[in-house]
């Protein structure tokens, strides 16, 4: 008789589920526009060739052993990604306040920046409405012991930034709150605050004395401009002068998903506090996996170290953020030719890999079950997945779950 | 002092000069209450060793196996497959949550044996875990919500320092058994057992499979037999941590005796293994958390919640070194190599062992060092007191750690003698 007999099975989780059930599907028209990784014109997540010829490099390396890193991570690493989030003219690298700790991706920052904050007696933590993956940014608040609150982001009926209620959650928020803010290309409604309304968030952020912990997935995805899709954090941080953490992902921007390659980073008004935060931090890691895998962090840091190789890899995300770009357009323009009620500004205005449809439940359920296109339940679908050869059908399939779908008494 | 100047200070310096002057200490900052954190104890003795200016120093604080010429070393396995996997041009897209299927496999079969009805039956939930502090933390946290039993587990005395925070910052209370015996520097068999037998019922267990760390002391194969019919009886949970496979006797089979045993004696148990060591594959992380299920269909409900509790950590493993120790594992000629490979790592070190008995001997020392070669692994509990080790440290450049324990792997043919002297000195 098992101890373990009564443990319940869980649902599974959304988007992996989604892509179990689309390689299920024999359907020769099948279409994931799930989960969030950069797809190629032929729906391939290939790598970039510098991280192979940086694999390769490493392969034949005979000096590179496999020491263990310390628990903060690899040096080159770190500094390397601390220029590229907060630029290489930053007042806070300069004064040596801001610290960047090697994570495992941007889960992994987000995990470890919030055990750190729990720990110093931060309880509440609010994230926008909606957010990553419906309850990711609450499940891991939620897991390491926060309070979960919601601040007002996306106005459905309007498709955009409901601007004045999330200022108004912010004033109400009790002094001391963690704010987890999306940096740019919000997931999922690729809908991000402008320069005027960062401004805002900051300066409501400064009277009720509320922590930005920002979260960065895709610099460089959202305008094409490293620079430019820092400005929200270099704002907050060298204009208005916050203390605050971001964790940044390079999952998608090096197109390196699977070797977990993130920082967290903290920015304080001193020096001084960044010796201090690192031995918590240490402490902090230990217990949870002692020490940072190395593979990941040591391409990075020899892309990000080396001119022409980051040359290169700005022209490959560059790239990338051109075909999302132009799908993005594509979509629109062939869904504002079919008759369809409603607006699609909103596609065109959103940004990143994410486009935020508006549709509702019960068409996205049609759209998997009648036409074999896997989309989330809120809407969200993944601009990357859209080629040439599919965004035809695609738009057909929308334009028939947007004007049938209600009526469809199959479902 | 200006940004300009570079000094070589430790980093403890630093932080006093910088307490000296309280006007740079941030009045208006979240953080002007956050403590230091307390230094690492092993940290320490590694950070004093590089200070020392001694021609003759020696750091026996590093857990790492070292070359004979005192070297990291990469395994000729790990390059090999390192170059194919290089040139397979495999994907970088997430890995699932539970991490690299082959990988995970092959790592239930190292542990169990191919012939196992674990094996055979497909009774594992294995996971890909960030090595062995990774898949502790993701076994304890496991036990820690579903464990219907008490939430207590007893950690042998001593044991790994790290066990304690993991354990308790998954959410499960932690007590001892008495393990090492400071009078013979070995087993404490009947100790063991007779604090097990009180052990309350439905409570939690951990063993660590081989080379036990920091003592290197192992309980015989049938003093195991005899330890898994009382944990039997007393209705415990066993929790295996297994980071030396292969690294403690050269032998895969042999250093896996207990897990398979208390497998054959149905335990239901959780296993953590790394390949840190057996692979010298360190920093890329690598390891596996399993349980062993009644069914195939406890399998599936297990795992399940596995992977909702690794989602909230850092959603899903590293693939690089799962990806090696995969290929290692399952193309024969790289397995064959990597078997030859870790027999040569702990044959290295049962010479170390054996030449500082002799070379204490040849000292003059009267003491009785036989637990140096009965003792196994990386580790070896020497038996100096507190006082003993200080004087190792502040007289002859030897670093340990402050309980006695010295790193084997630290050894070589050429400091042996001088080691050997210097603990004869602090001992006769």
């Amino acid at each position: 008789m098992s101890l373990f007999s009564n443990i319940s099975i869980d649902p599974p989780i959304e988007v992996f589920h989604l892509t179990e059930l689309f390689n299920q599907d024999t359907d020769p028209s099948k279409v994931n526009l799930g989960v969030g990784v950069y797809q190629d014109e032929n729906g391939k997540t290939s790598t970039l060739p510098i991280i192979r010829s940086v694999e390769q490099q490493m392969a034949n390396d005979l000096t590179l052993t496999k020491n263990y890193l310390k628990a903060t991570g690899l040096d080159i690493f770190c500094t390397a990604g601390l220029k590229l989030l907060l630029g290489d003219q930053s007042s806070a690298i300069e004064e040596k306040r801001a610290c960047s700790i090697q994570s495992l991706s941007g889960t992994g920052a987000l995990r470890i920046g919030l055990d750190f904050l729990y720990r110093n007696g931060y309880r509440i933590g609010y994230v926008s409405e909606p957010t990553w993956g419906k309850s990711n940014h609450q499940s891991i608040l939620q897991t390491v012991g926060f309070e979960v609150r919601k601040y007002k982001y996306w106005n459905q009926e309007k498709l955009i930034l409901d601007i004045d209620g999330l200022i108004n959650d912010l004033e109400s928020a009790p002094e001391k709150s963690i704010i987890i803010l999306h940096a740019c290309s919000h997931n999922p409604t690729g809908c991000d605050p402008t320069h005027e309304q960062w401004m805002r968030i900051s300066d409501a952020c400064k009277s009720r004395h509320l922590i930005p912990f920002f979260d960065i997935a895709y610099q460089g995805f959202s305008s094409g401009d490293l620079d430019m899709d820092a400005w929200s954090i270099r704002y907050f941080v060298h204009e208005a002068k916050h203390e605050l953490f971001i964790a940044q992902s390079f999952a998608k921007n090096f197109s390196l998903y699977n070797e977990r390659i993130g920082h967290l980073v903290g920015v304080f008004k001193s020096c001084d506090i960044v010796s201090k935060f690192r031995t918590q931090m240490t402490t902090i890691i230990r217990r949870n996996y002692s020490n940072p895998p190395v593979h990941g962090a040591y391409l990075v840091a020899t892309i990000l170290n080396n001119p022409i190789l980051y040359e290169e890899w700005k022209t490959d995300v560059r790239a990338m953020y051109e075909r999302i770009h132009s799908m993005r357009q594509l979509f629109y323009s062939k869904l504002k030719q079919l008759d369809i009620s409603g607006t699609w500004e909103h596609i065109i205005q959103q940004t990143g890999m994410f486009a935020y449809t508006g549709l509702s439940s019960r068409q996205c359920q049609l759209l998997i079950q009648k036409h074999h296109v896997y989309i989330m339940s809120d809407g969200r679908i993944n601009v990357c997945a859209i080629t040439l050869n599919n965004v035809d059908e695609l738009v057909e399939k929308f334009y028939d779950v947007i004007t049938n779908g209600d009526n469809d008494t199959k479902l | 002092m200006s940004a300009r100047q570079t000094l070589t200070l430790t980093s403890k310096h630093q932080l006093w000069i910088l307490s000296q002057f309280p006007r740079l200490a941030s009045t208006n900052s979240w953080w002007s209450n956050v403590e230091m954190g307390p230094p690492d104890a092993i940290l320490g003795v590694t950070e004093a060793f590089k200070r020392d200016t001694n021609p003759k120093k020696i750091n026996l604080g590093v857990g790492a196996y070292r070359t004979d010429e005192g070297k990291p070393f990469v395994l000729e396995s790990v390059k090999k497959a390192e170059k194919l996997i290089a040139s397979e041009n495999l994907d970088k897209e997430y890995a699932p949550i539970s991490g690299v299927l082959d990988f995970c496999q092959a790592s239930a079969k190292l542990a169990f044996g191919d012939n196992s009805r674990v094996i055979k039956d497909q009774l594992y939930a294995t996971v890909q875990g960030i090595s062995g502090t990774g898949s502790l933390r993701i076994g304890a946290t496991f036990l820690a919500k579903f464990f219907p039993g008490n939430k207590i587990i007893y950690l042998p005395n001593p044991s790994w320092g790290n066990h304690t925070p993991i354990m308790k910052h998954a959410g499960l209370d932690v007590k001892s058994y008495r393990y090492y015996d400071p009078k013979t520097c070995g087993f404490d068999f009947n100790g063991a057992k007779e604090d097990i037998e009180k052990i309350p019922e439905n409570s939690i267990i951990l063993f660590h499979a081989c080379a036990h760390n920091p003592t290197g002391v192992d309980p015989r194969p049938e003093q195991w037999k005899e330890l898994s019919a009382i944990v039997k009886k007393r209705k415990l949970f066993v929790f295996m941590d297994m980071a030396y496979q292969g690294f403690a006797s050269g032998n895969i089979d042999d250093d896996a005796f207990a897990v398979r045993k208390f497998v054959e004696d149905k335990h239901n148990l959780i296993l953590a293994q790394s390949y840190a060591k057996n692979m010298g594959l360190y920093g890329e992380r690598v390891g596996a958390l399993t349980a062993v299920c009644e069914d195939k269909d406890e399998v599936e409900r297990v795992m399940s919640q596995i992977k909702i509790l690794i989602r909230p950590m850092y959603s899903n493993p590293p693939v690089h070194g799962a990806r090696i120790a995969a290929k290692i594992l399952n193309q024969a000629d790289l397995r064959s190599i990597w078997l030859t490979e870790v027999k040569h790592m702990a044959d290295r070190i049962i010479t170390m062992r054996q030449q500082l008995v002799d070379n204490l001997k040849n000292n003059g020392s009267k003491k009785n060092w036989q637990h140096i070669t009965d003792q196994i692994g990386m580790f070896c509990f020497t038996g100096l007191n507190q006082q003993q080790s200080e004087r190792l440290i502040k007289d002859f450049s030897v670093y340990l750690t402050k309980d006695g324990r010295i790193s084997m792997a630290g050894v070589t043919s050429k400091n042996n003698a001088y080691l050997a002297n210097a603990m004869h000195e602090v001992t006769k």
